[in-house]
């Protein structure tokens, strides 16, 4: 594969490599796939940070989140949201994405030129994220998971709103409500929209990475672990699981649940259908159609890299609306799945 | 309609029976009786007619939520349902006032008589106070393509249930001739206006598969057994001079059957009668295919009755001279049908012939043998059984012959729609035609979810050219196809026709080395 792909300036401070987005002058990687010894990282979830770098640089908030996922051992540095340090060079820093606790843009100047990767990033204030900064630049490196127009989130309190009154009625119907949410980002958000309803069980993947959110003094809910072996959750409880464990026995254990999936992709109601939940509730931490155009035409790059997700309609777009977009393939994300929520990190 | 709506969405996140029954009691539970009117109208298909073409609902969504029309298709080819995609493009709605979905209705009708202009202000209006589901729902609506995912056995449950009627007359009296006009709900349901509909039916009584060995079913001598004839199922209902032939889909279907109907005129007394609508030639009953050329034609020409001549084959008697048969034994309704049909000797309607069986034993072979006929296979009726509303465990059962088989290779792939929009869930397939491949067949049932799954991940990857939302792939996967028929066929590039395709099985054994070549398969034909 050759690093260079039409439409990217000979003046860019990127490359697309095989092992990740590169950057030239700097010789570093950001969110690389392949190991290389130094590796910027966007943010904790397993498809941006991945074992094998020689060295990691991060967020201060995502270092407990790598360490949890990739080993105590790894050799990791934090930075705080707009601190610069130097790299071969080139003036880094870290930027807020919005994403989840930790999530950062990856600014780099060199020689006035600035380059911004921006890994995964919504605009919507979650309340446990720092809210996203837009920041100027002449390449902009977007990701694109909801980039169509069907993709409009509701605002966050109609959206808690929601997911209570849901709770509620459960309720009313004798049902203990169940939450299949992404452990570490939404997880978080449904126990904040659901706080002071019940006794928040959470299985031990979230509540594993609930530790990285005390860690970094981000408060949460209060909750307990979920063990379905020596107890049977209350009427009163309401349990909240990761993807994986849709259809398992460990949730076949509970009697009387209804099941309420928590993701982008269930705007969508052939996607609701298929996963037949009881509920399904349009809850991402991506940007949708609206946030991805707004950020992209605050940064006012002149070059933008679609990754992940519709990249071959939303480059199209930007293009026809004046913004020179070209598609990168990367290996974030999962490429033309919808439906499967597991990719909606 | 905010009621409408949370049934709408109820019925939709779930495939449980319970859970639907559940969603539709609450419905009765808080609606306006106007509004249950109009579900069990919307629900026995009796939709107004499209009032606006979705091609200028299409142009106004976008007009309004201002993207180009390439994208709008990308958005569509996502969501997999037009009404759908314009709901969700357009902008949050501004102010919303609930009204009732009669009222909705009865303003969708009345634009038959607005300008175009009219029906955009009032389409926008709308658009612009109803939320996701409802502006779904209202699109669907005034497109006139809406349907309610639930079947006909459990809405006729919920409301029996709910109103502790009797299961039966909420089935007749849904299924037959009712209009809205001057109905109410109540009466309605209470089968207070079918006795005035001369042409109203009976629901069908259906058989289960069998699913046990024939000596549990007891004494052969309490069962008649009988060809699966591959029709059109009908009910022929004859009352005070007059005649109504209805499918099994609840569809009056008279008029494509001038000879039946005529014939039925001619005899004497009132009666409803079942039975299958069959091409006979000869005295043999011919392939579905035949029939088939027949349907759903505008003008059925002289030529056409020579060439496809149909007959009744008659099943059970359910009413004679105005009395209810539905509850007499099999064996009593059977002799009055004999009777019946003895005393015209029509060779347009003539007896479902009983198949003499003296042992168990010599069934199996009956029905290996039945596709020689053109049968599907036996059903098996208790001598003394009702002729029971809908599908009853116990007194009819189904013994179909086995299906017919071939091996072919997926060729083409389209994601689905509705629940199945994010995946490529209608395929083609293609067989050998000496060193080249030819298509067979479209199937798009027989898998599970996992594996429409393991398939949709193998077109991602194995792409070979796009032509709008069909992708050709590389022909790897092998499949075992089932079929019911197979005839000769000049519109099909194989030259053959398959009857009720459908995936039997994946076959991950085989390979494009494996599979079926076209002259072998045409052996198949009688």
């Amino acid at each position: 594969m050759s690093d260079q792909i039409p439409g990217i300036l000979p003046s860019s401070l990127l490359r697309f490599r095989p092992e990740g987005i590169y950057c030239v002058p700097g010789d570093f990687y950001i969110d690389p796939w392949l190991p290389v010894k130094r590796a910027v990282i966007t943010h904790g979830h397993s498809d941006h940070a991945r074992w094998g770098m020689g060295h990691y640089l991060c967020h201060i908030l995502s270092v407990p989140v790598l360490k949890i996922r990739l080993g105590e051992e790894i050799s990791v540095q934090g930075m705080a949201y707009g601190e610069t340090i130097d790299i071969n060079g080139v003036k880094v820093s870290l930027h807020p994405a919005g994403h989840i606790i930790g999530s950062a843009q990856v600014r780099m100047e060199y020689k006035g030129r600035v380059a911004v990767a921006s890994g995964d990033y919504k605009v919507q204030d979650d309340g446990l994220s720092t809210p996203i900064e837009i920041v100027r630049c002449h390449e902009f490196v977007t990701e694109s998971t909801f980039a169509l127009p069907i993709y409009n989130w509701t605002p966050v309190a109609q959206q808690q709103e929601q997911m209570r009154n849901w709770v509620l009625q459960n309720r009313e119907k004798g049902k203990i409500s169940v939450f299949v949410g992404y452990a570490l980002g939404k997880a978080q958000r449904i126990m904040r929209a659901l706080e002071g309803l019940g006794t928040l069980k959470v299985h031990y993947a979230i509540a594993r990475l609930n530790q990285a959110y005390a860690m970094a003094g981000v408060a949460l809910p209060e909750y307990e672990v979920l063990d379905v072996e020596t107890e049977k959750p209350l009427a009163e409880d309401i349990v909240i699981v990761p993807p994986a464990l849709v259809d398992s026995n460990l949730l076949r254990k509970i009697p009387n649940r209804a099941e309420a999936i928590c993701s982008g992709w269930m705007q969508v109601r052939g996607a609701r259908r298929w996963r037949a939940a009881d509920a399904g509730f349009a809850i991402s931490d991506h940007a949708d159609w609206q946030g991805l155009l707004d950020v992209i035409k605050g940064t006012g790059a002149e070059q933008v890299y679609v990754t992940h997700g519709q990249t071959a309609v939303f480059e199209k777009y930007l293009n026809e609306i004046g913004i020179q977009a070209a598609a990168v393939t990367t290996k974030f994300g999962e490429e033309e799945t919808p439906g499967t929520p597991a990719t909606d990190h | 309609m905010k009621e409408f709506a949370t049934l709408i969405s109820a019925l939709d996140s779930t495939n449980k029976t319970g859970l639907k029954q559940e969603a539709i009691i609450n419905f009765l539970d808080t609606a306006p009786d106007e509004d249950k009117l109009w579900f069990l109208a919307l629900f026995t298909g009796k939709r107004p007619r499209r009032k606006v073409s979705t091609a200028l609902m299409k142009q106004w969504a976008m007009e309004i939520s201002g993207i180009p029309e390439w994208l709008f298709r990308e958005s569509y080819s996502s969501v997999g349902d037009l009404g759908e995609t314009i709901s969700l493009v357009l902008p949050e709605p501004v102010h919303s006032r609930d009204q009732s979905l009669a009222l909705w209705m009865q303003q969708i009708i009345a634009l038959d008589k607005k300008t175009e202009e009219e029906k955009k202000q009032f389409v926008l209006d709308a658009w612009q106070r109803l939320d996701h589901t409802q502006r779904f729902i209202f699109n669907k609506l005034l497109g006139g393509s809406f349907r309610v995912g639930i079947a006909a056995k459990g809405l006729i449950n919920a409301i029996a249930t709910y109103y502790k009627l009797e299961a039966n007359v909420v089935a007749h009296t849904l299924m037959g001739d009712w209009q809205l006009e001057g109905v109410t709900f109540d009466a309605l349901i209470r089968g207070e206006y079918i006795e005035s509909h001369r042409s109203r039916p009976y629901p069908f009584c259906l058989a289960y598969a069998l699913d046990k060995e024939l000596p549990e079913l007891g004494a052969v001598t309490d069962w008649q057994a009988e060809y699966k004839w591959d029709g059109i199922r009908a009910q022929l209902i004859k009352r005070e001079g007059e005649v109504f032939i209805w499918s099994r889909g609840e569809e009056l279907i008279t008029d494509q059957f001038p000879e039946i109907r005529d014939t039925l005129l001619q005899w004497e007394g009132n009666f409803v009668m079942d039975g299958e609508l069959l091409v006979f030639r000869e005295n043999v009953v011919q392939n579905f295919s035949e029939l088939q050329k027949r349907l759903n034609r505008k003008n059925l020409s002289r030529k056409m009755l020579e060439e496809f001549p149909v007959v009744l084959f008659a099943y059970d008697l359910l009413e004679w001279e105005t009395e209810d048969w539905r509850q007499k034994p099999l064996w009593e309704r059977r002799r009055k049908l004999e009777t019946l049909c003895a005393a015209h000797s029509d060779y347009t309607i003539q007896l479902s012939p009983v198949v003499p069986l003296a042992d168990w034993q010599e069934l199996p072979g009956i029905r290996e043998r039945a596709r020689e006929l053109n049968s599907e296979g036996i059903m098996l009726k208790h001598k003394h059984s009702p002729y029971h509303s809908g599908r009853k465990r116990g007194d009819w059962w189904k013994w179909k012959a086995d299906p017919l088989t071939l091996d072919a290779v997926l060729i083409y792939a389209q994601k689905g729609s509705g629940r199945r929009s994010g995946y490529y869930t209608d395929y083609t397939f293609a067989v050998k035609s000496g060193d080249e491949l030819v298509t067979i067949a479209k199937a798009y049932s027989g898998l599970t979810d996992k594996e429409i799954q393991e398939v949709s991940r193998f077109v991602n990857n194995n792409a070979i050219e796009k032509f709008g939302p069909v992708r050709t792939v590389k022909p790897e996967l092998v499949f075992e196809l089932a079929f019911e028929g197979i005839s000769l066929s000049s519109r099909h590039k194989s030259g053959v026709a398959l009857r009720f395709p459908r995936i039997l099985r994946w076959r991950r054994d085989k390979t494009v080395k494996d599979i079926d070549d076209i002259e072998d398969i045409k052996q198949l034909i009688q």
